[in-house]
């Protein structure tokens, strides 16, 4: 049924830290190595060895440049994946039922065997969450790692999305939004997360963590400066005598 | 929005076929045996072909009939469920007037509601999206509307009708140009609402996540033919109004009234291909288009 829930139970989401990113992409890969090989049709790629190479892919990170009115230029790295929202709209434009939001989690999936790849539900998700796999002509997005979250034959160390579990740099965290009281809603607040597009009322489950102000160089540097001075301006003894000596050759 | 020919030549021929069954349902014209034979097929001839075009851009087709299912919350199902009644509908009124020469009122009001009821079903799949601005206004199902009974009323023959029903949509359409324009902007969406990072200074997409194209970028992200939309508007409300409601004025004879069909055919088509690749999809704000 593609009417949303009045409510989850659990609002299980990430929160993805912008200043901790380093643009890596390596959570695009193991996103990619999981869920092409785990939950529903593979993620197909069209000429992949050949000049035009395109295929289908759960999570992907943009580069932004934010130029301040003074001061240096930015970049920010910024991964993008379904944002599980609470009102999604993605889910009530389905026409059979294939898309719906999970009651227990809030987790978003698509049916695959249901869904006639009308393509409307990409068209509703204002945030390129959603793509048609070119191969299978059904949605793929993500499904939040669902068959590792609860999977008791994975060690529990790996019970979580494998872009969470792979990230070098600790930029991405997983857990329930829904709980004041979670490690991730703490965070959330410590460090004034944010939803992306809130104008579009999709209330978004996942967070984003903004960048932290950088240091900026004040006036000059004359710290250590002073130390960095040539010690002595003439040179004398041997190092003089050297010097002259090369000189004259 | 990628212009699908497979989706310009749905909207467009169902249109115009559900536009003729409004007409015909209401009695106008108040035709019997093979004259209302004639205009029943050429009626369900677009209405259907219409139909079928639509599912040439699934990707599994033969799972359709589960698009009935979800009529609570979705206008595509809505749609759905709305034709097949429109049809079965105007079919039973149809098949009264051309075989035992009964004219059942009641059915042909009904069909005749379910029939533009099938038209703004249609036109809110599109409407209903907050993530096309152009597309997220009243005017897109106001000017669904109205294209669908000019041309209708341009196929059952009703001049007068016609004649109004064409200006409006001449007018219609060129408001939902006009607004249509601000429409991007005037949603409040940009890339610095798309990232949040507003607060940091002006932005850029200073490097796309993949060399290639993808999906998104194929289906959401059309600009190619967008410089070229003041000549193709002018070329499609002269086709789509100008013209018919010339002819319209002259005498009338049978090839006036295939002409201005045809101008109008070729007018709405050129209408509705704009209104695919002039539509911009917020998503395109992520890869810094427009
Ligand atoms: S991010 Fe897009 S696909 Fe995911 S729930 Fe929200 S609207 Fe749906
Ligand atoms: S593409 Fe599939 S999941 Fe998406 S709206 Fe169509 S049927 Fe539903």
């Amino acid at each position: 049924m593609t009417n949303l829930p009045e409510a989850t139970q659990k609002k299980l989401g990430l929160v993805i830290d912008l200043d901790t990113c380093v643009g890596c992409h390596a959570c695009v890969i193991s996103c990619k190595g999981w869920n092409t090989e785990n939950y529903g049709a593979p993620l197909s790629d069209q000429d992949p060895y050949g000049g035009a190479g395109s295929g289908t892919f759960l999570n992907r990170v943009h580069s932004y440049e934010a130029k301040p009115k003074d001061g240096p230029a930015q970049l920010v790295h910024f991964p993008k994946s379904c944002l599980h929202c609470e009102d999604a709209p993605c889910v009530t434009v389905c026409p059979t039922g294939a898309s719906y939001k999970r009651v227990e989690d809030g987790i978003v999936l698509v049916n695959e065997d249901a869904c006639i790849g009308c393509g409307l539900c990409a068209w509703a998700c204002p945030y390129g969450a959603r793509e048609m796999d070119a191969a299978e002509g059904v949605m793929k997005k993500c499904t939040l790692c669902v068959d590792r979250i609860y999977n008791e034959n994975l060690p529990e160390v790996d019970r979580e999305p494998t872009c969470v579990r792979t990230c070098p740099a600790g930029a991405r965290h997983f857990g329930d939004l829904g709980d004041p009281d979670s490690d991730v809603s703490k965070l959330v607040a410590a460090r004034g997360g944010f939803d992306l597009m809130p104008e579009m009322g999709t209330k978004p489950v996942n967070k984003y963590l903004p960048p932290r102000p950088k240091d900026q160089m004040v006036g000059e540097i004359d710290l250590l400066a002073p130390l960095l001075k040539p010690v002595a301006e003439e040179t004398s003894g041997f190092m003089a005598w050297l010097d002259k000596t090369l000189e004259k050759i | 929005m990628h212009p699908a020919p497979s989706v310009i030549l749905f909207s467009t021929l169902s249109g115009l076929g559900f536009g003729l069954l409004f007409w015909l349902g209401l009695g106008l014209p108040k035709a019997s045996g093979w004259v209302a034979f004639v205009f029943f097929v050429i009626a369900y001839l677009l209405a259907v072909g219409g139909l079928l075009a639509s599912t040439f851009h699934l990707g599994h087709p033969e799972r359709a009939l589960k698009a009935f299912s979800q009529w609570r919350s979705s206008w595509l199902s809505r749609e759905g469920l709305a034709a097949v009644a429109a049809l079965l509908v105007m079919a039973g009124f149809g098949a009264g007037l051309v075989f035992l020469d009964e004219n059942w009122r009641i059915l042909g009001l009904l069909g005749a509601v379910l029939s533009i009821a099938t038209v703004f079903t249609t036109s809110m799949i599109y409407g209903q999206l907050k993530t096309v601005p152009r597309w997220n206004m009243p005017l897109t199902p106001v000017m669904f509307v109205s294209f669908s009974l000019a041309g209708g009323a341009l196929l059952a023959g009703q001049v007068n009708w016609a004649l109004g029903l064409l200006i409006l949509s001449g007018i219609v359409q060129v408001a939902y140009w006009v607004l249509g324009d601000k429409a991007l902007a005037g949603s409040g969406t940009t890339l610095a609402t798309a990232t949040g990072l507003g607060d940091m200074g002006s932005l850029r997409a200073f490097e796309p996540p993949h060399t290639g194209s993808n999906y998104l970028l194929r289906e959401f992200a059309y600009v190619v033919a967008r410089k070229h939309a003041m000549k193709l508007r002018l070329i499609s409300l002269v086709l789509m109004a100008g013209v018919p409601v010339a002819l319209l004025t002259l005498p009338f004879h049978h090839w006036t009234a295939v002409v201005a069909v045809l101008s109008h055919f070729t007018g709405v088509v050129v209408s509705r291909w704009l209104f695919f690749a002039e539509a911009e999809h917020v998503v395109g704000l992520y890869y810094g288009k427009r």
